[in-house]
């Protein structure tokens, strides 16, 4: 579908990409430096690394998709459009967060985006998945759902209940699965006797390759790709997209689980460096041109930093409010 | 892992105090005592193993179990994959086969995955097989609120689970029972689930000198009083103790009762304190609704109705899935002002302090 040939690839697109990979990474940051001065608190599971994945996903997803996402979100939220600002004061707890403070950095929420939330229980979003592809089959509406989850999240039977559901049903889910290897401090070949995600969701019957998850363009063409085919009615499909974090689980992780040798390596195929190496050799972009956008990125979260500042605190007054449904003003 | 030991089949076994480990210095954290007592438990008994997600490689998603890979060996400390259900079972499985499981979930939140096979297998395979099978299986679960970590990784469910015939519910709520809880847990026939308030890990205290095993039934009064009787738990247990001291500065002297246990409930030593002091107030992380507080309020109102004089009163967590925002946490939970203000209604003192 839209999988740009290496001749087709242009300044244009490549920039887009490059951008909102930068304003992810720029974001994530900043959020760890802030996590460091106690305006973030909570658990925070940064996505460095893995802004392939969130960029060139989103770019070949809809307004009419709906989205469910994980604990590591953030990317996510932001390459599908929800403001810095919405975010960042979420992150801060106040009330103009995208969440009213009530989520944190793990449950960003965006209706009007179609942004389902991010889940804190590892495979919880994927039945939930399941249930909006279903709506959206029984109401006939154009979207599809895409649903995040970690390599970690394989070994849940939700996984594996999910799946099955999907595929029998022929429900157009798109589950996108971020194997970035780890699972806190499990590796994924040691807690999972077959490693081969896509050949378990061939078990189910479901379409599945594996993607290089640091690649956007790739990332794009297979999302796009797997996207049209289920819009065309194919049922869902699985693409397993290769990546690595390259910061911490969380903010207390001392990672004796991974050499820094390995995170170096990675760190050398990451997703930035690889964009922009092959837009530079194409003579697509310049050294300016990353600076231009880099700067922008960093205006950009000084901005939203600047307004979760400012931002009001929810009253304690409301604490119990939107545990249900509030009638209609 | 060594076979199954036959000396040590009863099953009732306590760790003996000369095998256990000495501790220098005395001081030490909550952390540190459970891991002196999974030390003790894997020394002691070579059918008991620990298995639970991360528990291994990574030491413990709370660093409990640092170390004891090194020691212990990858057959009696198993990383397992994210699969609750599945290797909660296999505890179960492993219990019936003959071994003595210590399995670790890393916090409550995830115990729901595995809560079919915590309910309608281990609560239910004594009775239900006509007293055949039993399942000593210890399962240790962090719970409880406190550290922003919002809706989805908040939550106190040990009320929930001791709702359930057929499970024994501890909670370690010192560095005592935290260090010496778990052989008491282990040496019983019957699964035990032990709740671990994920805000203790970092406390630290003495143990007790001469201290070598605790029981697994009876509340501990860890405060004498006259005036009134603050029932609690885990979590709550030191801000009761801190609302205690503030309640004896304007010369109200509060008696304070950790329940140990959830389930069974020691009736006898709190039904005694009510008589005393004629007060209660149950102080509990859970939510109020259908709680462990409102068993404990009812068991007084059934048994010393008569010997109150003020109603029996509850402070627990404001009925919200628990919010991200710091202010809007301390809002939801128990804290020593909210039982300070409970504990004055009660004995007629509100406009004090
Ligand atoms: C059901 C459940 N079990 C355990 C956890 C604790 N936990 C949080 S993240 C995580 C690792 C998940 O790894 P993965 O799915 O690979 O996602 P990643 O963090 O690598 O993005 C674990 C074990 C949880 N949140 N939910
Ligand atoms: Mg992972």
């Amino acid at each position: 579908m839209n999988a740009p040939s290496e001749a087709t690839v242009t300044r244009e697109h490549g920039l887009a990409l490059l951008r909102e990979m930068l304003r992810i990474r720029a974001f994530e940051d900043r959020c760890y430096q802030l996590y460091g001065e106690m305006k973030i608190r909570g658990f925070l599971h940064l996505c460095n690394g893995e802004e392939a994945v969130a960029v060139g996903a989103m770019r070949a997803l809809g307004p009419d998709d709906a989205i469910v996402s994980t604990y590591r979100e953030h990317g996510h939220a932001i390459a599908r459009g929800l403001p810095m600002n919405a975010v960042m004061a979420e992150l801060y707890g106040k009330q103009s967060g995208c969440s009213r403070g009530r989520g944190g950095s793990m449950h960003l929420f965006d209706v009007a985006r179609r942004f389902f939330g991010g889940n804190a229980i590892v495979a919880g979003g994927l039945p939930v998945a399941v249930g909006l592809g279903l709506a959206q089959t029984l109401r006939r509406e154009p979207g599809i759902t895409a649903c995040f989850f970690g390599d970690g999240a394989v070994a849940e039977g939700e996984f594996h209940e999910s799946l099955n559901l999907a595929a029998l049903w022929r429900l157009p889910v798109l589950f996108l699965c971020e194997n970035n290897l780890y699972a806190m401090g499990s590796a994924l070949d040691r807690t999972e006797a077959e490693t081969d995600i896509a050949a378990k969701a061939r078990g189910y019957r479901i379409d599945a390759a594996a993607v290089d998850g640091m690649d956007a363009f790739a990332v794009e063409a297979a999302v796009g790709d797997a996207a049209a085919a289920i819009r065309g009615g194919a049922g869902p499909a699985l693409l397993e997209l290769r990546t690595y974090r390259f910061r911490a689980h969380s903010m207390f992780d001392p990672q004796r689980y991974r050499d820094k040798a390995e995170v170096e390596a990675w760190q050398q195929k990451g997703p930035l460096i690889t964009l922009t190496t092959r837009l530079k050799t194409k003579g697509l972009m310049t050294e300016d041109d990353y600076q231009r956008l880099d700067r922008e990125a960093a205006a950009e979260v000084d901005a939203a930093v600047a307004f979760a500042e400012a931002a009001p605190w929810e009253p304690i007054a409301d604490l119990e409010r939107f545990v249900y449904a509030e009638p209609a003003a | 892992m060594n076979g199954p030991d036959a000396t040590h089949s009863s099953g009732t076994r306590m760790v003996d105090a000369a095998q256990i480990t000495p501790l220098a210095p005395a001081r030490l954290s909550y952390r540190d005592a459970v891991r002196a007592g999974l030390r003790d438990a894997l020394r002691a008994d070579p059918r008991v193993f620990l298995m639970g997600e991360d528990v291994g490689r990574y030491g413990g998603s709370y660093a409990v179990s640092a170390g004891l890979l090194e020691e212990f060996g990858a057959q009696r400390i198993r990383d397992t994959p994210l699969s609750e259900s599945a290797f909660v079972g296999a505890g179960i499985g492993a219990a019936l086969g003959g071994l003595r499981p210590i399995v670790e979930i890393m916090t409550v939140n995830f115990s729901l995955l595995a809560l079919d096979q915590i309910m309608n297998n281990a609560a239910t395979y004594s009775h239900m097989s006509g007293g055949q099978l039993h399942v000593p299986l210890v399962i240790r679960l962090a719970t409880g609120a406190g550290r922003q970590l919002a809706a989805q990784h908040s939550h106190s469910l040990e009320g929930w689970y001791a709702h359930i015939p057929g499970l024994r519910i501890a909670v370690p709520a010192t560095i005592d029972d935290a260090r010496f809880m778990l052989a008491a847990a282990l040496a019983c026939p019957d699964p035990v689930l032990l709740f671990e308030h994920a805000a203790l890990y970092n406390a630290e205290g003495d143990l007790t000198p001469g201290l070598t095993a605790v029981d697994l039934e009876r509340a501990a009064i860890r405060r004498p009083g006259r005036d009134a009787t603050l029932i609690t738990y885990g979590g709550s247990l030191a801000k009761s103790l801190v609302a205690a001291e503030r309640l004896a500065g304007e010369g109200i002297d509060v008696e304070v009762i950790d329940l140990r246990s959830l389930r069974p409930l020691d009736e006898e030593t709190i039904l005694a304190s009510v008589r005393r002091t004629r007060r209660a107030i149950i102080v509990d992380e859970g939510w109020r609704s259908g709680s462990l507080a409102a068993e404990v309020a009812t068991r007084i109102v059934e048994h010393a109705f008569y010997d109150l004089d003020a109603p029996v009163a509850r402070v627990c967590t404001v009925e919200v899935p628990i919010p991200y925002a710091k202010h809007l946490e301390e809002a939801a939970l128990p804290s020593p002002e909210r039982i300070v203000a409970e504990v004055r209604r009660s004995v007629g003192r509100e406009g004090a302090g």
